[in-house]
């Protein structure tokens, strides 16, 4: 039983040049206890796709095709009353900017109460010992002294753990984190990807982690699905995608990475840009930076094949 | 193998900034003037050629190395001395550092209006073409502004613009951390073309050890306004002496996916306001003991530690 079902998804902005598709067609699942990663450049679709599961694009960002499915259950087309009632009480949210996501007028422990008894039916009393315990298991020493603080008072690191506590206040069964640790120092990194691994282990809840740092994904994440111009492009096993890359883009992304092990002193360099949302070529829309372009390339758009392990949009894996 | 005179030089250069409530609460409320200090006695050498990368994390004083030595910033105490004749600097947000109303070609040309010779306007215009072409873009870029760019194509106008100036030293402040995995790539590997090239000399400062480790020949690792540990590069990342290197190193996610066992490092840098006694690290050092908590170690022989010294470690 998985609990996040995602199929043929597709996002789509109306403009008045006409209509430009940010997630085209992407399919994934997301089992108990796994952590899936979703990496990909700027642009690739991979947050879009996640505001899409939660249903905040913003307007007139709209799903134009596709279903959602939460433990079974459609959520792309509920209102957006029951919408809201799910997010937060089953779909736990971080993102990159911890001060996006807490509220400056209210302390800590407000907000964390205020948040558990939305969602959970339990007496002030037993939602105070939570929002304690939860503020515990994140990590923030002291949690008796510091629940009266404010964001303010509290650093990177510090505020975004308690951002995963208001994340996990209902006992989500799935987490959906956006670059949770982009904005903070390595150090203060580690410690977030060991929290964010355990939770998914301990508690079975299923973990979309978006980010474009392929070395958190291979800390964190089981699977990973590898996004360029809104679709994804493979998907498999980590260890599989990071040491044998099945499709060229995932192959020149791996080798444009920098590595304190290797000696090197030059990277692989994948020539030219992602193509812009109104410039996606047809057939693969890798297909003009693609060293191994043939013509099934330029006039087919290949879909998710089997290629070792894993699973790469590309006719090199096409059966002969 | 040194040259005897290097391009740059700091001689325990330090600076402190005025953090003090205003005048009237310090009256009010009796409190004295308070100083914060960004960079405590920092000395480097930098030879022509090479590349020095300055790594640690947020609020280490790495950028107010850079800003001292671009003379941005008057040292405190101590001496910047530069033997160059000119320098330039890249930043890391390539939208902020571009006037988004001028041309490229103005832009890449201003530098040239500082010359000591003056130009005429063909050649100017040639040289600004030559530039665009030496940093991988078109000389008909010359025409647009900075917002038909992207942020990789941004940042090789800056250095477009950093080399019209012909300088030796080009100090780097994060030069990559904007741009995706792949454009920097682009950008790293452009860089290191362009040095061996014509020369030149960098100041690389970067958070990213993966990075340093590509384009340093030296690395200075800082933690809390000071060097703690200064080696060749190789020498850094095969036996890192300082526990503050040792963990940094340690908590850089791991791609070859060995499965090493990772040492969760506690704890996070403390307020510079209220500097903690003795060795700022020990706080969160596994190797501190009492000299640690009551004296700070000198930098000797490339690392400024009281466990390496006594060979504890």
């Amino acid at each position: 039983m998985t609990i996040l079902t995602v199929e043929n998804l597709t996002v789509q902005f109306p403009t008045r040049r006409g209509i430009l598709t940010a997630v085209d067609s992407i399919s994934f699942a997301i089992a108990p206890g796994e952590v899936l990663g979703v990496v990909g450049e700027s642009g690739a679709g991979k947050s879009m796709t996640g505001l899409a599961v939660i249903r905040l694009l913003e307007p007139p960002g709209r799903i134009a095709a596709g279903e959602v499915r939460l433990e079974g259950r459609r959520i792309d087309n509920l209102p957006h009353e029951e919408m809201r009632r799910i997010r937060g009480r089953r779909i736990g949210v971080i993102f990159q900017d911890p001060l996006t996501s807490l509220n400056p007028l209210y302390t800590i422990g407000q907000q964390l109460e205020e948040t558990i008894l939305t969602h959970l039916d339990i007496s002030p009393r037993a939602a105070r010992e939570r929002a304690l315990s939860l503020l515990k298991e994140v990590g923030i020493p002291a949690p008796e002294a510091r629940y009266q603080n404010y964001p303010h008072h509290f650093s990177g690191g510090m505020r975004q753990r308690v951002v995963i506590a208001l994340a996990l206040a209902a006992e989500p069964r799935l987490l959906i984190a956006d670059e949770p640790t982009t904005a903070l120092d390595v150090s203060i990194q580690a410690q977030i990807i060991t929290l964010l691994k355990r939770l998914a282990a301990e508690r079975g809840a299923a973990v979309m982690l978006i980010t474009h740092d392929m070395g958190v994904i291979a800390e964190t994440a089981q699977r990973v699905a590898v996004m360029y111009a809104g679709r994804i492009v493979e998907i498999g096993p980590v260890r599989e995608v990071i040491h044998a890359p099945r499709h060229p883009y995932t192959v020149g992304l791996m080798g444009s990475i920098p590595r304190i092990s290797a000696d090197q002193r030059r990277l692989v360099q994948i020539e030219g840009a992602m193509p812009r949302l109104n410039a996606i070529p047809p057939g693969c829309p890798f297909n003009p930076r693609c060293p191994k372009r043939f013509a099934r390339c330029v006039a087919q758009r290949p879909e998710l094949l089997p290629a070792g392990a894993s699973r790469a949009a590309c006719w090199l894996h096409a059966p002969a | 193998m040194r040259p005897p005179e290097p391009l740059l030089a700091l001689h325990s250069v330090s600076r402190d900034f005025d953090v003090s409530r205003p005048w009237l609460n310090r009256v009010l409320e009796r409190e004295p003037r308070r100083t914060l200090r960004a960079v405590d006695r920092v000395s480097f050498e930098v030879a022509k050629g090479e590349t020095l990368a300055l790594v640690g994390e947020s609020g280490c004083g790495k950028s107010t190395v850079a800003r001292l030595v671009a003379g941005l910033y008057q040292p405190t105490e101590g001496r910047v001395e530069f033997r160059g004749r000119r320098l330039q600097m890249i930043f890391q947000d390539p939208y902020a550092s571009l006037n988004p109303r001028w041309r490229v070609r103005k832009i890449v040309a201003e530098p040239l209006r500082f010359a000591t010779s003056k130009h005429s306007q063909t050649e100017i215009t040639s040289r600004v073409h030559r530039l665009l072409t030496q940093v991988g873009l078109s000389p008909d870029d010359a025409e647009r502004y900075p917002h038909e760019f992207s942020g990789g194509q941004r940042q090789r106008i800056s250095i477009a613009r950093a080399l019209a100036g012909e300088p030796e030293l080009l100090l780097c402040d994060e030069p990559t951390s904007a741009l995706d995995v792949s454009v920097q790539a682009q950008i790293l590997n452009l860089m290191s073309e362009l040095q061996e090239r014509l020369g030149l000399t960098y100041v690389f400062i970067s958070h990213n050890l993966a990075v340093v480790s590509l384009v340093a020949d030296r690395v200075g690792v800082m933690y809390f306004g000071r060097i703690v540990e200064l080696a060749a590069a190789a020498d850094l990342f095969a036996r890192p002496r300082h526990p503050y290197t040792r963990m940094l190193l340690d908590a850089v996610p791991d791609l070859g996916m060995s499965g090493k066992p990772r040492t969760p490092v506690a704890g996070e840098v403390p307020n510079p306001l209220s500097p903690p006694p003795g060795c700022a690290f020990h706080p969160r050092c596994p190797h501190a003991n009492a000299r640690c908590q009551a004296e700070a170690p000198r930098f000797s022989n490339g690392v400024a530690c009281h466990a390496v010294e006594e060979a504890r470690i």
